[in-house]
Parts: structure tokens; sequence; C-alpha cells
């Protein structure tokens, strides 16, 4: 037995079926945000706006709100599923069974990339009651959302393990992630943005990422879709090696 | 036969400084019950503890039927089983669901058939579908002997099993344990009931501020170690043992009214029928007896307390 998938498939479903007791609010909560950005950005704003880079202000924004979603799902889902059974205590039997770090994480990060995407995906159609969106590269774009849900889910996995009680899970979304992510094009080009915030700005991971994204969508990007690429891909090896450390040094896991 | 567990110079220091294990050794036979006897803080959760994974050693090995705790995790892990004494639970899950869980996680594909065995054996078959939290506490326990037993274990790690459960349910985990060593399962449990260890244990080991103090069979143990005593109710009371009863260990209890008389259990001349004569002779009447063989308890706390006074 060299792979446990019968393990990775137990902890699959769990998780899966923890999102299942809340489906309707987990589901409700983006549809109704997207749309309340939808009202707020895109009808009462994004009419005064002017198209940016040939797209409608309306359509612009369905990416960057896409990963907004994205970010704070994965990391509140991912951070959530780990540190609960540090909290109750359950982790004893996770730690006792046979299986190795890489199945802990795939089992974990699965299930919690498996709910961002699905929440993603869930705005996309909400948005497309609103506005026209077309995909230009769909390919890519499933490819990117795959990558940053898995990334942003390892991430949250290292914030679960690090945080030593429930406040500490809301810090790094809150205080971090969120401003970034506003501050890092979601809801505009940041060639919009005057010297030296544009230059500032390069200094955001974040802007990488929906940079690439958008180009999946419309086929035109803030930094070339190949930098945005390396960038997404450098930070999920980078989540995978602090991870990697966590089970070798059993960090917050084992003492 | 070769034990199924093997512990060799296993320590453990915890990054506080504090010395949890002082290098152990220990065997476990297969298929015994071990009860691993020791005051709070010994050292007992942190040896068990080492053997399923949930602690990194400092020192020293441990082999699982062969093969060894660190570098083939997963062959060990796959036959061990753990009860830890915490209760700890998904609340939400139901009993069914959370016992399947257990099951895959160890490896071993879907078998509802073997769960519902599982749970039929713990009187757990009509909660089934019950969520955890609706549970009593003497319940919760047994879904995590459900749990622990949901991979079909050849070893089994009870940590503190009875701890904090009424004598009716611990009489049924004692009858539960001594089926699953009829089926060939391992048992390694810890207390401090001595009353507990007493009852189903092969083996006992006592353990006493990280150090493994002895490892026995309980009755080579409790003959070794056991003392009786006898007690007489004297007719009328004595002042002072008489000068003529020297050559017995007697001890004058309860205001004169109780002599009382510790032997070897297992000397060839316990000495009784000489002292009741000399008592005949010398007109000291006793209107009852009784004797008594000392207890695993009191072996077990004048072992911990003779370690104390060093």
């Amino acid at each position: 037995m060299n792979f446990n998938a019968q393990g990775v498939w137990a902890i699959y479903r769990f998780e899966m079926h923890r999102f299942m007791r809340t489906l309707w609010t987990g589901l409700a909560v983006p549809v109704i945000t997207t749309s309340l950005y939808f009202i707020v950005f895109g009808a009462a704003i994004g009419s005064r706006m002017t198209e940016i880079g040939g797209v409608p202000y309306g359509s612009f924004i369905v990416p960057g709100l896409m990963m907004l979603s994205m970010f704070t799902e994965s990391i509140f889902n991912a951070s959530f599923g780990i540190h609960m059974p540090r909290f109750t205590g359950t982790i004893y039997e996770l730690l006792s069974a046979p299986l190795s770090p890489l199945e802990i994480v795939l089992g974990y990060v699965g299930a919690a990339a498996t709910k961002s995407i699905t929440v993603a995906l869930v705005i996309l159609a909400t948005a497309n009651l609103f506005v026209d969106v077309t995909i230009a590269h769909p390919l890519p774009m499933i490819l990117f959302l795959v990558l940053i849900a898995a990334t942003f889910c390892l991430f949250g996995f290292i914030i679960g393990i690090w945080a030593k009680g429930f406040e500490q899970l809301q810090v790094i979304p809150l205080l971090i992630v969120t401003p970034l992510t506003f501050l890092g094009g979601a809801f505009y080009s940041i060639d919009m943005l005057p010297e030296p915030w544009r230059t500032a700005t390069l200094f955001n991971p974040v802007v990488y990422l929906i940079s690439g994204f958008r180009w999946t969508f419309f086929g035109t990007s803030d930094v070339g879709v190949w930098i945005s690429l390396t960038a997404t891909f450098g930070f999920f090896l980078l989540c995978l090696v602090i991870v990697g450390w966590i089970f070798r040094t059993g960090y917050r896991l084992k003492s | 036969m070769a034990p199924v567990i093997s512990i060799r110079g296993l320590s453990k220091t915890y990054a506080s400084g504090l010395q949890a294990l002082k290098p152990l050794d220990l065997d476990i036979e297969r298929g015994e019950i071990f009860a691993l006897l020791g005051p709070n803080g010994a050292g007992k959760t942190t040896m068990i503890s080492i053997v399923c994974g949930l602690v990194t050693p400092s020192a020293g090995t441990v082999t699982v039927d062969g093969h060894d705790i660190l570098r083939d995790y997963r062959q060990v892990r796959r036959k061990i089983g753990l009860v830890p004494q915490e209760l700890h639970t998904d609340q939400f899950e139901s009993v069914f669901a959370t016992t399947m869980f257990s099951r895959g996680l160890f490896g071993c594909p879907r078998d509802p058939s073997y769960v519902e065995k599982v749970l039929r054996d713990l009187s757990l078959w009509d909660k089934r579908g019950a969520k955890i939290r609706e549970l009593s506490g003497g319940m919760k326990r047994r879904v995590m002997i459900a749990k622990a037993l949901a991979h079909e274990p050849e070893v089994l790690f009870l940590d503190e099993p009875t701890a904090g459960v009424d004598v009716e349910l611990r009489r049924d985990m004692w009858e539960l344990v001594r089926r699953l060593r009829e089926r060939g399962v391992t048992i390694i449990l810890t207390t401090h009931y001595i009353e507990e260890a007493e009852e189903m244990a092969d083996r006992v080991g006592v353990i006493n501020r990280g150090e493994l103090i002895l490892a026995e069979e309980k009755n080579a143990l409790m003959a070794k170690l056991g003392k009786k005593e006898l007690t007489l109710q004297l007719a009328e009371p004595l002042a002072a043992i008489p000068p003529e009863l020297s050559e017995w260990n007697l001890a004058l209890n309860q205001d004169g009214h109780e002599l009382q008389y510790i032997f070897d259990a297992k000397a060839d001349r316990t000495g009784i029928p000489s002292l009741l004569a000399r008592l005949r002779d010398h007109g000291i009447a006793f209107k009852d007896l009784n004797t008594r063989q000392s207890s695993l308890e009191d072996i077990f706390v004048s072992l911990v307390s003779d370690r104390r006074g060093e």
C-alpha cells in the first residue's frame, strides 16, 4: 500500500459533507454578494464608467469578483477544515492514521478547492444574468481557476495550522488578503493609477493573479500572461514548501 | 513467539525541557492484555502517543510486528487502534458516518456490514443515525472505541478507558476487552484504577516519573510482592504486646483491641499455628479473626512511594 486512496477519499467526503450541511448559505452568500456588486458597481456606477480596454465596466469586474470570492472562500474553507480537528482534538485520529502528509493535504485542500471553484462558477453564472460575459480562452481560464484555488487553499491550510484560535483564522484574510485584492486591480485596471501608485502596485502579488485570470476572459492584461502564470505557480510552490516543512517538523501538530 | 510491540531505549523530552520518559525497554506479547499503571503525569500517555504517531520520540526505537514505527509508519498504523483519554468527537457527524470515516482513514475499503458488526458489539446500532452531540458521555466513549476498531486493528490502545464512566459501563467495557482478546487482539490499557488492572490484565507495568519500574505477570507480581495480614479481634484489650510474642511481626491497633500480624504469603511456614498456640498458652483470647491478601493497589502504592523516597 503505497498510496492511501481510501484515506484521501474519506477526508474529501468528510469535508464535502461538512459543506453540504451549509449548502444553501454557502451558495446564497456568493449569489447575493455578486448581485449587490452588480447593482452598485454595474448599474449605479458602471453606467458612468468608460470601457476599459474595450470591455464594458460591468463585464470587466467579473474576473476580479470571482477572484475576490475565491481568495476568501479558499482561505476560509481550508483553514477552518484543518483548524477544527485541532480545536476539537479529533486530529489525533488523522495523526495516528496511515496517511502521508501529501494524502492529508490532498484530502483537505482538494475538498476546499472543489468548494471554492464551485462558488467561483456560481458567481460567473450569476454575473451572466447581469452582464454579457465571454471567455476568450476557456482552457487557460480553468487552469488559472484550479491553480489559484489550490494555491489559496494551501495557504488557508497553513493558516489553519498556524492559528492558535478562531480569531487568528480571520486575521490574514481580513487584514492582508482582502486589502491586497482591492488594491490589486479587482475593480480597475492598474493602468488607471497615477505614478507612483502604479509601480507600487506591481509589488502586490495579487495583481499578477487577477491580471492573468482577466486575460483568459478578454485577451488583454495589465502584466504579461506568462509573468502572471509564473507568479501564480511560484506562490503555489511556496505554499507547498511551507506545508512540507510543517509536516517534516510537526509544527503545531506534534510535540 | 516474537513480541508484537518491542520498545527499546525509548525516551522523550518535550521542548519545554520536561523529561516525560526516561530510556525505557518494554515488550508487549501478542494477544495479551497489558495494563500500564501509574499516577497522573507519569508518562503513560506519552508512551502510547509515541507508538501511535502523535508524539515524536527523542531517542530509541519501537517496532510493531517487526516494522519500525517511523520508517514503516503505514504498516504499523494500519495494525493499531487508539482510543484516547479525552472524548474527541466530530459533534455533527452521525455514529455510522464517523465510524465509516475512521475505516476509510486507515485505508480500508467501505464495508457497511463490518461497521454494523462493530456498532452492534458496542450496543450502538440503535444509535447509528444519531448525531454524536446528542449522545451521553458513556455513549461517546463507545463511539470512540468503535472508531478505533473500524479498521480491524491487531493492537488496541485504551488510554484510561473507564475514567469518568459509570459502574455498569465499566463492566461492559471489561467484557468487551475480554471478547476482543479472545479474537486475538492485543490490548494495552492505561489506568489508575488498580481494580481494573487486577480484574483484567495478564501483565502489569508500573510507570512513575517517566520510568518503568516493573513489568510482570500480574499473578506472579501479586505472589511475589503480596503480603498477607492476619487480624485478631481480642476479647480483652492489651496495653502492650507481651514480650513472649516478640518473635512475630505484630502490631497492636484500635486501642489494643486488635492484634495484627503481617506475614509472607508465599513462605512455607507462615507462623500462624505457633502464634495461635502461644496466645492460648498466655490466655489471650480472641473473638474473631480474618486474613487479607494485599491488593495490587497496596503493591502499587508501596512501589510508587518507595521511589519517591529516593
